[in-house]
């Protein structure tokens, strides 16, 4: 494979609240993007997905690790340059289209702020210009530019919210739970959209939620998260058919299926944490196969593997 | 069923508009519903399809700008004396539904659980609450019992949890106590309007046993209101499929899943993201729902069914039944209509599921 275009090293993420009350929310992460493809991040709430998210775009200082997006080193200053190209590049979808537009602008400046900030057109026609062929990409009608995003219907605004990320051709999109607040309809047709976006102009997703079934459909590889810690990780098809790791189990378990005489025999696997016995901070990355790995003592590891 | 079990709430042909700034919005255009004693029957649609509405109505809970045009909600119960009574719940006043009815015989689950909390009581005043206004219970009783409730719900270490505010619990663990509170009058019907949209996959699977569990210890009968198909596979009975304020295919929970018939159920269950298979893409109901404060002409789902024929532009179609339970509002079902078969994606994927289901049995 090509070189990965972000690289995340060992990312640590913590809040300090008061002097003797810390937060760690993410502790040593670390995964690869390459070019053109999806991660999956999934996790419970609390688990630090949005968290790796908003470290990644910078929205925090991280604080350890470092991130290499393009080569580049995004940890720490950032340079005026480095800066700039980070935001050109990355941009993000936010969970709740209701709250992540300005209600006070019209649809046309939401979208067009990106290229006004990096002066990314000729005249007041080109920027015109742009704005529509992108409403016209994302499935709306150029005519709703001068709209207001009260205007809009759920699922359109979060369309919106994919073509503001989607106009300054960025390498990579951080989609955070971006599909989670929409009916079920409609999340199949921003997931849709987000496919024919994706081969058309290559873009890579950092996918974030919580929903397994539907990271399953659009990603490539998966990232499984609890409490900070990445678990397991590998492609879709390692962790559906064979997951290792007890949380993952879980979590897999608990997705519904829409068959009623499968669905009412069937139990959760419950997995708790504290009375579990697995401490996390002990593990370390095993290899089950391929990029399959899991997060796991040398004693656990055994016992996991062996017992399939 | 060797007995006919007893309905114990029967919406008939319920009508609502809301009066708004733009106009009329006809809400809920002839819903009715029925559900029997100790079953489970879930309604699902999407956000703006009116499940929500039609529980509100039964809970009295409707905004002051709801008009109800026409239907009744039939309730029957068994009062103090023994006696099986029936009263339309429409005709009562909010004071006669708060104080016979509303939490007392049907408690509602809500959806949020970080907002249907009081936050500046503790959760063992809340559940207590109930109790004294309903019950007249002593203190000291209402205190044990809610204890008990407490344990019921699988909150460990009910005693401590007690002294507890909201905020010093999980989002899991504060729908658990939201459904203690409900069941705190001993309800016949228990309403849940989306109780799990806002929690996590695993939580979510929890809780839905939790439920399911206390509905058979307690002899409840369950009212789903979700839009998750997935949540109506584990839980429910019987479902009713909701599109723009009315009901287009009701059935037993087999008979929706194995069998669909209308257009729309058969959009909902392809939309679904399928764990077995590859498809590069998911399918999708074109189109958005439609806007009710324009009354749609003939069939609301017409706009977006591929299957669309002439006449649905022009006639509403009327529910054909197909078996005893099973019914479906669509113009395919008309002897005249072309024969039309589910879409081949949703007609394999049923099969894997048959398959699967024979594997077990």
């Amino acid at each position: 494979m090509s070189e990965p275009l972000l690289k995340v090293e060992n990312l640590k993420q913590h809040f300090r609240i008061s002097r003797s009350y810390t937060v760690k929310a993410v502790n040593g992460v670390s995964f690869e993007i390459y070019p053109g493809e999806t991660y999956g991040l999934v996790g419970e709430s609390g688990s630090g997905k949005t968290t790796i998210g908003r470290s990644i775009i910078r929205l925090y200082n991280p604080t350890e690790g470092r991130i290499l997006f393009d080569g580049m080193d995004i940890t720490g200053r950032l340079e005026g340059k480095t800066r700039e190209t980070l935001r050109e590049n990355m941009q993000m979808i936010f969970q709740d289209p209701m709250a992540s537009l300005n209600p006070r602008k019209k649809v046309s400046d939401i979208i067009g702020e990106g290229l006004d900030i990096h002066h990314r057109y000729q005249s007041r026609e080109d920027r015109a210009e742009q704005i529509s062929a992108m409403l016209r990409k994302v499935g709306l009608s150029p005519e709703h530019a001068s709209r207001y995003p009260h205007q809009f219907s759920g699922g359109q605004r979060q369309r919106v919210g994919i073509a503001r990320a989607l106009i300054m051709n960025p390498k990579l999109i951080i989609a955070d739970e971006c599909i989670s607040a929409l009916d079920v309809s409609i999340q199949a047709q921003v997931v849709n959209l987000m496919k024919d976006i994706q081969e058309e102009t290559s873009c890579a997703y950092l996918f974030i939620a919580h929903d397994l079934s539907m990271v399953k459909y659009i990603s490539d590889r998966i990232g499984v998260l609890h409490l900070g810690y990445l678990v397991e990780a590998g492609t879709k098809e390692e962790i559906f058919s064979n997951p290792v790791h007890p949380y993952t189990k879980s979590l897999l378990s608990a997705i519904p299926h829409p068959n009623p005489e499968v669905e009412k025999r069937r139990k959760s696997i419950a997995y708790d944490y504290a009375s579990s016995g697995i401490d996390y901070a002990k593990g370390t990355e095993h290899t089950v196969g391929g990029t399959h790995t899991v997060l796991a003592t040398d004693e656990e590891f055994e016992k996991w593997t062996n017992q399939r | 069923m060797s007995e006919t079990p007893k309905k114990i709430l029967d919406i008939k042909n319920l009508d609502i508009s809301f009066k708004t700034n733009a106009g009329i919005v006809h809400a809920i255009r002839g819903v009715s519903l029925d559900l029997c004693k100790g079953e489970t029957v879930a309604v699902v649609g999407e956000s703006g399809s009116g499940k929500s509405v039609t529980m509100k109505a039964a809970m009295g809970l409707l905004d002051s700008n709801a008009i109800i045009n026409s239907g009744e909600i039939l309730y029957t119960y068994t009062d103090k004396d023994g006696n099986e009574v029936t009263t339309d719940l429409l005709k009562l006043s909010r004071k006669e539904l708060r104080r016979d009815f509303n939490g007392q015989r049907i408690a509602m689950v809500f959806q949020d659980p970080m907002t249907s909390l009081d936050p500046t009581m503790t959760i063992g005043k809340q559940i207590m609450e109930g109790m004294f206004l309903h019950k007249h219970m002593e203190k000291e009783a209402a205190r044990k019992r809610a204890i008990e409730l407490l344990d019921l719900v699988g909150i460990p270490e009910a005693e401590k949890r007690f002294k507890n505010y909201p905020h010093q619990l999980s989002g899991g663990m504060r729908q658990r106590v939201v459904i203690a509170i409900a069941l705190s009058a001993d309800p016949d019907i228990l309403i849940c309007d989306e109780p799990t949209t806002a929690l996590d996959v695993t939580i979510q699977a929890r809780i839905l046993e939790l439920i399911m569990d206390i509905q058979k210890k307690m002899k409840l009968s369950v009212i789903y209101i979700t839009h998750d198909l997935g949540v109506v596979a584990k839980v429910a009975d019987y479902v009713n499929v909701m599109y723009a304020g009315k009901i287009v295919e009701v059935g037993n929970v087999n008979e929706i899943f194995y069998e669909p018939k209308h257009p729309y159920t058969w959009g909902l269950l392809s939309s679904m993201p399928d764990l077995d298979t590859d498809d590069e893409r998911l399918y999708s109901i074109p189109g958005s729902p439609p806007n009710l404060l324009h009354e749609p002409k003939g069939d609301a789902f017409a706009a977006r069914n591929q299957f669309a024929m002439a006449i649905d532009e022009k006639a509403e179609p009327p529910m054909f039944q197909i078996s005893c339970t099973h019914f479906a509002a669509t113009w395919l079902l008309h002897p005249d209509a072309p024969k039309v078969e589910m879409p081949p994606e949703l007609k394999t994927r049923i099969e894997r599921a048959q398959k699967e289901v024979a594997k077990i049995l």
